[in-house]
């Protein structure tokens, strides 16, 4: 049945098909209106599930994991502090190894205080053991709240799954979504079969226990081996199976779009990639070669996957709307330790957007292709010296991308009337010493 | 049936774990759990119990039983009590029983605990009361009485101390309206089996607040646990009582009610054993000056006297 609806009314008619037996969950934008939804399923009976009023984020958390312990599918949803507030709570899940399902709202994180989106939130928690996926778009956000619980509950599994849904962007964006029929969702998805790892009143159990040094290394050990293994090989078949199902098919871990060829690949997640789809499609057009590829699983990483899809490109940019302060963004960091292990020596940038709800446009897209191709260009003719003249980390918005005609950028706000040889605002340090060689590289073209 | 020495089980449902010598808060857990049964769900936050009973492989709960969050006992009782009902798995004498200790209880788990009262979730929360965190080494809960010497509040020459006073969870706990609170001390051992199998016959939030002296902590031989924690009770500095809420006692807004108020006599309106006697006994009052255990001693007189005249 299509049906004119939310990312937080998709995701909320995909966990009511789930069945889940116990909701526990605390209201904050962008989260609210799934948890709105689920509350009148279950007031209206169209979802058999207990909905605990919990007063925290914590607890929130917290009451689910006591729910999985006893075999019981659950459900619970959050964003941005709320998610942060429960973080502690994240790895209590993920070491009991329930397979619980939440939706995260991505919103940025305080200070200042703000309430659109971004992903500082989530990627902030990629090592608690959650697996991490992230919706381009409602109809993925739907299909993954059903496939996050199959995959999760798989006995080769048994993690938490966190599907993160772009705030405001998804969550109170409408789209035309295809609900599958309840007969369809369960043949997608067979009820939880906690065996092992609940309560059980003939062999009673102590669950949750400290374990020292000796033992503990084995635990996290099996946790990494299962997260890295199990997970995708999991989550194939159950893309596989809900294709059989619903007709609609889904790629795995990544989708590379355009990569086979392409000279320059943009890598970015969640429902920027739309955005990129389009303007991929018009440069190759135009006879760009350049490729897309969208993460959808950040935990695991898929890191051979990335590294096949990247290996042929000159150059690459990762667009992400996170930044770790002093550092670059998590993304970009990750993406850069697959393509090392892999041996691909291909120039790689980090652009920042889309901070606090801020708009990432069609032209910053284009831009930034246009970037890599300038430098793609210049690496060839050059050598790989030349790969540093476009900076590491670009702030959209901040530092404007000016393609032409050298790859640099005009140096944003206070930069720009610093016409010394010192291009940054502190130039004691060797931080940035690229940005300097930019500035002057431009200057004297501009000259 | 009411338990006592008599009739008490010798099944132990907690057992084999390293509390060291003299311990109130294991016996408290055991003698609960004698009362509630194999059926029972156990949960535990971090704290002393979860310390010392739940060290993988060396687990000594015979019940099922789960390690939580700090924060979140109450939160894990009622995610498990809910699971357990929607499933149709919930026996007909299963408990859903919470051990907190005292900063667990009334410091970083009063939220999770408030919240699981207002929603009126049938399990029984039971804080052990050892007066501070004794698991981390002695430090200031909000549950450590004033004048008491922790690691964190040191006697010296400018504070005897513990400068704050005990807070008052029971009266916290029922002023939500809870069906069921009361408290307890394992000096008192039948009294608080009473209260523990009371608790276990009522539906909805039940709350029971044992003290459970520590002599690592507290300063005293391991063989005075139950003799302190008795002490306590007769000098008046802890009080036995019930509460019980609007449903429960049919007294619209609930009742209070002393289990044990000792005698009055003219000549001694207090009818109490020593204050100082209790306090003087124990390593952690030892800076306290006489005007400072006279200042104990009307706390305790100003709170009998407004028990007396306001509960049953």
């Amino acid at each position: 049945m299509k049906r004119f609806l939310s990312g937080d009314e998709a995701f909320a008619e995909g966990v009511r098909l789930a069945r889940p037996q116990v909701i526990s969950a605390y209201p904050i934008t962008p989260q609210t209106v799934v948890v709105e939804r689920l509350s009148e399923m279950v007031e209206s009976g169209q979802l058999a599930a207990e909905y605990i009023h919990v007063e925290s984020e914590h607890s929130a958390l917290s009451a689910a994991m006591g729910a999985a312990a006893t075999g019981a599918r659950t459900f619970t949803a959050t964003s941005s502090q709320g998610l942060l507030y429960m973080a502690e709570v994240l790895t209590y899940a993920a070491g009991g190894r329930f397979p619980i399902v939440m939706m995260n709202a991505n919103r940025a994180t305080a200070l200042p205080w703000n309430i659109y989106g971004d992903q500082r939130d989530s990627l902030a928690l990629l090592d608690h053991g959650w697996i991490q996926a992230y919706a381009e778009n409602n109809q993925e956000a739907l299909d993954l709240a059903l496939m996050a619980y199959a995959v999760a509950e798989d006995m080769r599994v048994r993690m938490p799954f966190m599907v993160n849904l772009d705030g405001f962007a998804l969550t109170h964006t409408y789209e035309n979504v295809d609900i599958p029929e309840p007969s369809e969702a369960d043949a997608i998805l067979p009820p939880y079969d906690a065996a092992g790892n609940c309560f059980d009143f003939d062999h009673p159990v102590n669950m949750g226990y400290s374990a020292g040094p000796e033992f503990n290394r084995y635990y996290k050990y099996w946790a990494h081996r299962d997260m890295a293994e199990a997970v995708p090989q999991v989550v194939s078949v159950v893309e596989r199976r809900f294709e059989e199902v619903t007709g609609r098919r889904y790629p795995g871990m990544i989708e590379a779009i355009d990569c086979d060829d392409a000279e320059v690949v943009l890598v970015t997640l969640g429902s920027v990639a739309g955005l990129a789809r389009g303007v991929v499609s018009h440069l190759r057009a135009s006879g760009v070669r350049a490729g897309l590829l969208k993460i959808r699983y950040m935990r695991p990483f898929p890191a051979r996957q990335i590294a096949r899809a990247l290996h042929g490109a000159e150059a690459v940019a990762v667009l992400e709307k996170d930044i770790s302060f002093g550092a670059e963004g998590t993304v970009f960091t990750n993406v850069n330790s697959a393509l090392q292990q892999a041996g691909i020596t291909a120039p790689t940038y980090n652009f920042i957007g889309g901070l606090g709800g801020d708009n990432i446009s069609e032209d910053h897209v284009v831009s930034i292709f246009r970037a890599l191709q300038c430098v793609a260009a210049q690496v060839r003719e050059q050598g790989r010296a030349a790969a540093t003249e476009l900076p590491r980390v670009t702030f959209l918005g901040v530092d404007s991308l000016d393609p032409e005609p050298g790859c640099g950028r005009v140096l944003g706000g206070e930069l720009r009337d610093n016409g010394a040889g010192c291009a940054a605002p502190s130039c004691d340090g060797d931080g940035d010493s690229s940005k300097a060689q930019v500035f002057s590289v431009r200057e004297t073209e501009v000259r | 049936m009411a338990i006592n020495a008599r009739n008490i089980t010798d099944d132990e449902l907690f057992f084999g774990h390293k509390a060291c010598a003299g311990c109130g808060g294991s016996l408290a857990v055991r003698a609960a759990l004698k009362v509630l049964g194999p059926h029972a769900v156990v949960a535990l936050p971090a704290g002393c119990m979860s310390a010392v009973g739940f060290n993988f492989p060396q687990l000594c709960f015979s019940t099922n039983a789960i390690i939580t969050p700090f924060a979140a006992t109450a939160a894990v009782l009622s995610g498990i009590e809910a699971g357990l009902r929607v499933q149709g798995k919930k026996l007909e004498d299963c408990t859903v029983v919470g051990f907190a200790g005292d900063g667990g209880t009334a410091d970083i788990g009063i939220q999770a605990l408030s919240g699981a009262i207002d929603r009126n979730d049938d399990i029984l929360y039971i804080c052990y009361d050892n007066e501070a965190y004794m698991n981390t080494g002695i430090q200031k809960s909000s549950l450590t009485p004033f004048g008491a010497k922790t690691t964190t509040t040191p006697a010296g020459k400018n504070a005897h101390g513990c400068l704050t006073q005990k807070k008052n969870m029971f009266e916290i706990v029922a002023a939500h309206g809870i069906p069921y609170a009361a408290t307890a001390s394992v000096g008192y051992l039948p009294d608080f089996m009473r209260k523990v199998q009371r608790a276990a016959s009522i539906r909805g939030t039940k709350y029971i607040h044992v003290i459970a002296p520590c002599p690592t902590g507290w300063g005293c031989a391991v063989d005075d646990t139950i003799d302190i924690a008795k002490e306590m009770v007769d000098c008046g500095l802890w009080y036995l009582a019930e509460y019980e809420g609007a449903d429960v006692s049919g007294v619209p807004g609930g009742s209070f009610k002393l289990s044990r108020n000792p005698k009055r006599f003219e000549a001694d309106p207090v009818a109490f054993g020593s204050v100082e006697h209790y306090l003087r006994r124990q390593g952690r009052f030892r800076a306290l000056t006489d005007d400072e255990v006279a200042s104990v001693v009307a706390g305790r007189d100003a709170k009998w006297e407004a028990m007396r005249r306001d509960w049953v």
